[in-house]
């Protein structure tokens, strides 16, 4: 199992260096389609948390992606660029809130219930931007100016810069990835896996699985808040679209595809998910059929659910899985 | 003996027209094995489910160290020190025997949010865990997965999280069901010493065993005590002779 683990370890460090050379070798337009792969990575990875790692399905994780969006672009006056400084941690933290609110309440439902009440959250806040002015309707809001770190006259960091928007997400997704790896080897890590696993019997140890339960739900809504405060950045505009259930629905598919509960798997998945979604929707590809993008979609998801039930990232870790039961029984 | 650490006061639960409990009352002292027998449906089981608070009572009370435990939740009634094993073994499969105890062990310390730090880097908690394992003697499967191991060897397991937990109370729900003979002793030889320095409620189907380290007896039958004392008094009580005669097990020790 050690060897396993390790040529897993290195075979992601491979990757993620691979990633970080790719900007030289390629086009404006891959550098911009990966930036917003990596994002959905932070953002599926954040699912993970709470569907791989504490067994709440979640079906209304788009709401965190989007009320992070639209802090930023209603935090931000017209024709200015966001400030990172405060915008960023402002939109985590208000996603961090909601999660702590709506969380008391939909965390006392569990099973179906949950997938229900989590959707339904989602749609109140998709509905209460799509029905008033508070976010521009269902135009939505443009951030026209993106931020720039500057030290003195030399910019630092200028987000407008495809490449600089690229560096800067793969920092961002790189630290979650890492964050998350450390939190899930602590002893909060090893509970939630234990209330995924048996909560009643988590609960006859004296676990108050509850708060276990409301904290991996903040740190997974701040997370995919960090996630849609990216995205809003990199589209220029936010509109009800990213909170609607289908973005809910399209996270949910990565984490899936991916292989839930790896969190390199959610990371797998946001890119096989988005680069599926390139192909199948490219009319150069497949000709007016491109339009029915979502049957295939829909089909590439039947065949891993079918055939892989690990996902994605089952291909990688099950043989060492396997190894690691069989040199137990010895 | 002094007081009693825990005790029950007409303890009674319903499922629909069933009464399952039936007005309990009992103690548990520290330094006392309580054995709990009786037919299979006596109640035995919701019994236990009432004292760890798995189950809420329809009526009655459960008082421990003179605290009414009355809409106390399962893990708040464990984190007093109320520790209990489960009949239908009750376990984490997919963890290895050690993880499975010092996760147990782990509820009990203040290490919890500690979020940066490795869960197995807290020598406080680890040796919970190797204690309990120990004691259970499951020392030499401390890296199997749990689901690979024999049944008899996860029964063991269940009792070892339970004491990983360090309990005062301990409500052991038919532990030696199921395990080999020689385990079995090895079980009631523990429970034998850990009846100095706790109290404990013992559900057993295995006479020899009950006998030979119980200090007080109850007969349960249909949800009510049937008889309650010294266990030679209650095994020679007419009553009790009935019962069991009367049905198809026989009190033959
Ligand atoms: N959750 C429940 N719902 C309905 N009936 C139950 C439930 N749990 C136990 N019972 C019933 O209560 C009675 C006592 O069961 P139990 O406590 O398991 O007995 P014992 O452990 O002595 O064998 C049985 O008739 C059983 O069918
Ligand atoms: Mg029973």
């Amino acid at each position: 199992m050690q060897q396993s683990t390790r040529a897993l370890t290195l075979t992601l460090a491979a990757a993620a260096l691979l990633l970080l050379a790719f900007p030289f070798a390629e086009s404006k337009f891959y550098t911009q389609l990966l930036s917003k792969i990596m994002i959905m990575a932070i953002f599926a990875m954040s699912l993970d948390l709470l569907v791989g790692y504490t067994g709440l399905i979640s079906l209304g994780h788009a709401a965190f992606f989007g009320l992070a969006g639209y802090a930023v672009a209603l935090m931000t006056p017209q024709y200015e660029a966001p400030d990172l400084w405060t915008s960023l941690p402002a939109a985590v933290g208000l996603c961090a809130a909601f999660a702590l609110v709506t969380g008391f309440l939909v965390l006392r439902t569990s099973g179906v219930y949950f997938i229900m009440v989590t959707l339904a959250f989602a749609q109140m806040l998709f509905f209460l931007f799509h029905d008033t002015k508070l976010g521009g309707g269902s135009d939505g809001i443009y951030i026209y100016i993106k931020p720039e770190i500057r030290l003195g006259e030399t910019s630092l960091l200028n987000l407008d810069d495809a490449r600089h928007f690229y560096y800067f997400v793969w920092i961002m997704m790189i630290a979650v990835y890492g964050f998350l790896r450390t939190v899930l080897r602590s002893t909060f890590g090893h509970a939630l896996l234990g209330i995924k696993t048996n909560e009643h019997r988590m609960r006859a140890l004296g676990f108050a699985t509850f708060r276990y339960k409301l904290a991996a739900y903040v740190l997974s809504g701040a997370l995919a808040g960090l996630a849609g405060y990216l995205a809003a950045l990199q589209f220029g505009f936010v509109n009800p679209e990213i909170l609607s259930w289908h973005q809910s629905g399209a996270v949910l598919m990565m984490v899936i595809l991916g292989g839930m509960g790896t969190l390199f798997g959610p990371v797998i998945g946001a890119f096989a998910f988005v680069l599926l979604q390139e192909m199948f929707s490219n009319q150069a590809v497949l000709g007016a059929f491109a339009k029915h993008w979502q049957l295939l979609m829909g089909a590439a998801v039947i065949l891993v659910a079918l055939y892989l039930p690990g996902g994605l990232a089952g291909l990688l870790a099950r043989p060492g899985r396997k190894k690691a039961i069989e040199a137990d029984d010895g | 003996m002094g007081d009693p650490i825990l005790r029950t006061e007409g303890l009674t639960k319903r499922f629909g027209g069933l009464t399952a409990v039936d007005r309990v009352s009992l103690e548990l002292y520290v330094g006392q094995v309580h054995a709990v027998i009786g037919p299979n449906g006596a109640g035995k089981s919701t019994l236990t489910n009432l004292l760890s608070g798995d189950l809420p009572p329809t009526s009655g009370s459960v008082w421990y160290r003179g605290r009414d435990l009355a809409g106390l939740k399962s893990d708040e009634i464990s984190r007093l020190g109320v520790g209990r094993s489960y009949q239908k073994t009750n376990i984490f499969l997919p963890f290895t025997v050690f993880e499975n105890c010092r996760l147990a062990a782990q509820s009990r310390t203040p290490h919890a949010w500690r979020i940066f730090r490795r869960a197995e880097g807290f020598a406080d908690i680890n040796r919970l865990a190797e204690e309990a394992m120990e004691a259970a003697g499951l020392a030499a499967r401390r890296d199997r997965v749990a689901a690979t191991l024999s049944h008899g060897e996860q029964r063991q397991l269940e009792i070892a999280m339970c004491l990983a937990t360090r309990p005062r109370v301990l409500l052991l729900d038919e532990p030696l069901a199921g395990m080999g003979p020689h385990e079995s002793l090895r079980i009631v030889e523990l429970i034998g010493r850990l009846a100095a320095d706790h109290a404990i409620m013992l559900i057993e189907h295995d006479m020899e065993a009950v006998f030979s380290v119980a200090g007080h007896l109850t007969v349960m039958v249909n949800g009510e005590v049937l008889e309650s004392g010294e266990p030679e008094a209650v095994r020679a009580s007419p009553a009790v002779q009935m019962a069991y005669l009367g049905g198809e097990e026989l009190l033959d020790v």
